[in-house]
């Protein structure tokens, strides 16, 4: 490795609501290509700490750097780094006044100043890749759950990000759904984007994740290798997790 | 074929609505007539001439109308940039985490801004501009109450499009921020389309009500519609048919804008249904 810098760095990250604290002194690094996928019980701070990469929360404390640079500096032109890191919600968040395309063309159009040739041209690709090309011209509201999320997948790769983060991105779908949604985004795995996700899907996390984190009362509990923490667990409370999530 | 029978239906519906514009119109001129008729007892071709055809006694009607539409449109354009420039600044001041002095006491200013607009009447701003604020310099009338009724309808609109904004999912906000987009651009492409979408109706009504309220111009001497209505009274002292002829006046322009609201409002469905 010519650069051992890794393409996310986390120290000491915390946040907390008021008195709720719920980040508690996050330490991690996350390299380039990286996989990473957070489990946890429902309110050990996964999400939140997902919201902090991007400053979707402003954290309380702590450091992130992105591919070197300081994001929680105030410095830091937020939108700019904004760019190289989306994120997929659980809600999908597409926008409802825009066809399919457009969802896909405006960030580029506006944010890179690509020639709206350019980025629709751009855009078609990413839809046939996601399997959504005929429904370029529909709105979000004709779409089915899973289908929405595949394209808001795709509006992130419209912007040719670094870093794609998922919030739990298939906990809204239909089961029927989930696996359309996981299908794009192993392939998204394989491409090589460094890709961080909380989710609940354990298969997805053992074929697909580099590493698997443990989030615990706002702390990394456990990480390591998807067989490692899956199948040897250390912790305690990841021992109690996994028995109630992997039936 | 299923998109067919819904598109035969909104046209027929369409149809409807259109025919349904026209008939309401037609009844009320019915209506006006057969009073008329009743009322002056035949000689109503002869009324008719003492009131708007002498002395060119109409072209008080048409130039009131014309001062009354001319302050509604610019005040309407007031209240629209005011409106959503407060509301714009108070829903960002109220949501955002870090909030100091300076926002607070913004904040604070426009709440007070708009308790005070909505708390007195419109006759009574529109005196104190006109008369105080102004007093001194040789200010226009016409130019008064553009200011006047514009800062008027800025309070409303400003509540009504922050109900708008707020509306709107956060979750799109979140989105349009987590592109890359900043604050400002994820309200002007995001936030405010959809905003602009789910207000219109009651944007519609502020837009009705303010040309109404108008009619309070003669207070400071414009000769507005109503106004003209009632110099016709004065000289011909005939109350009934200047009157009416100014309220059928005032509902033809609040019918008119109730069409091309509703038509805005048919334009901007794009969400495919």
């Amino acid at each position: 490795m010519e650069n051992n810098k890794p393409m996310i760095h986390v120290e000491g990250l915390c946040k907390s609501f008021g008195k709720n604290n719920v980040l508690n002194g996050v330490d991690i690094d996350i390299e380039k290509g990286e996989v990473l996928v957070i489990i946890g019980p429902s309110g050990c701070g996964k999400s939140t700490f997902l919201r902090c990469l991007n400053r979707l929360e402003e954290p309380t404390a702590g450091k992130i750097f992105l591919d070197g640079t300081e994001i929680t500096s105030p410095k830091t032109n937020i939108n700019q780094q904004r760019q190289k890191m989306m994120m997929v919600f659980q809600h999908f968040n597409l926008f409802p006044h825009k066809t399919i395309l457009q969802n896909l063309t405006l960030a580029p159009i506006k944010l890179k100043n690509m020639p709206k040739a350019e980025a629709e041209e751009k855009a078609m690709k990413i839809l046939e890749r996601i399997g959504m090309k005929d429904k370029a011209d529909a709105y979000p509201s004709q779409l089915s759950g899973g289908q929405k999320q595949r394209v808001a997948i795709g509006r992130a790769l419209a912007m040719d990000p670094e870093v794609i983060l998922f919030d739990e991105p298939t906990s809204a779908l239909d089961p029927e759904m989930v696996g359309e949604v996981l299908e794009v985004m192993k392939e998204l795995a394989k491409s090589g984007i460094t890709m961080i996700c909380v989710t609940h899907e354990m298969g997805f996390a053992r074929e697909v994740a580099s590493n698997i984190v443990f989030f615990d009362n706002g702390v990394v509990a456990e990480k390591g290798a998807p067989q490692e923490v899956l199948n040897n667990p250390q912790n305690e409370r990841l021992q109690n997790f996994l028995a109630k999530v992997l039936i | 074929m299923v998109g067919k029978p819904t598109n035969a239906f909104s046209t027929l519906e369409r149809y409807i609505v259109k025919k349904r514009f026209y008939s309401v119109f037609a009844i009320i001129m019915l209506l006006f007539c057969t009073t008329v008729a009743y009322a002056e007892g035949g000689g109503f071709i002869d009324k008719f001439h003492h009131n708007f055809i002498a002395d060119a006694r109409w072209k008080y009607l048409a130039d009131g109308l014309l001062i009354t539409l001319q302050i509604s449109v610019v005040a309407v354009l007031i209240g629209i940039v005011g409106g959503f420039l407060i509301a714009i600044l108070r829903s960002t001041f109220d949501t955002i985490e870090k909030k100091n002095i300076f926002t607070k006491s913004i904040n604070w200013i426009l709440k007070a801004y708009i308790t005070v607009i909505r708390g007195t009447p419109a006759v009574i701003q529109l005196m104190i501009i006109y008369f105080v604020v102004f007093a001194s310099t040789n200010i226009d009338k016409v130019t008064a109450a553009f200011i006047s009724f514009g800062i008027n309808s800025s309070a409303y609109i400003a509540e009504i499009v922050r109900s708008g904004i707020m509306s709107v999912d956060a979750g799109q906000f979140e989105a349009g921020r987590s592109l890359g987009f900043s604050h400002a651009g994820t309200m002007w492409h995001f936030i405010l389309p959809q905003a602009f979408k789910n207000i219109l109706p009651a944007l519609g009504n502020e837009f009705i009500v303010l040309v109404k309220e108008t009619s309070i111009a003669g207070y400071i001497g414009i000769v507005d519609l109503t106004k003209g209505g009632d110099i016709i009274r004065s000289r011909t002292y005939e109350a009934f048919l200047p009157l009416i002829a100014v309220a059928l006046i005032y509902l033809v322009i609040v019918m008119f804008l109730t069409m091309l609201v509703g038509k805005l409002e048919r334009r901007l469905k794009t969400d495919g249904k």
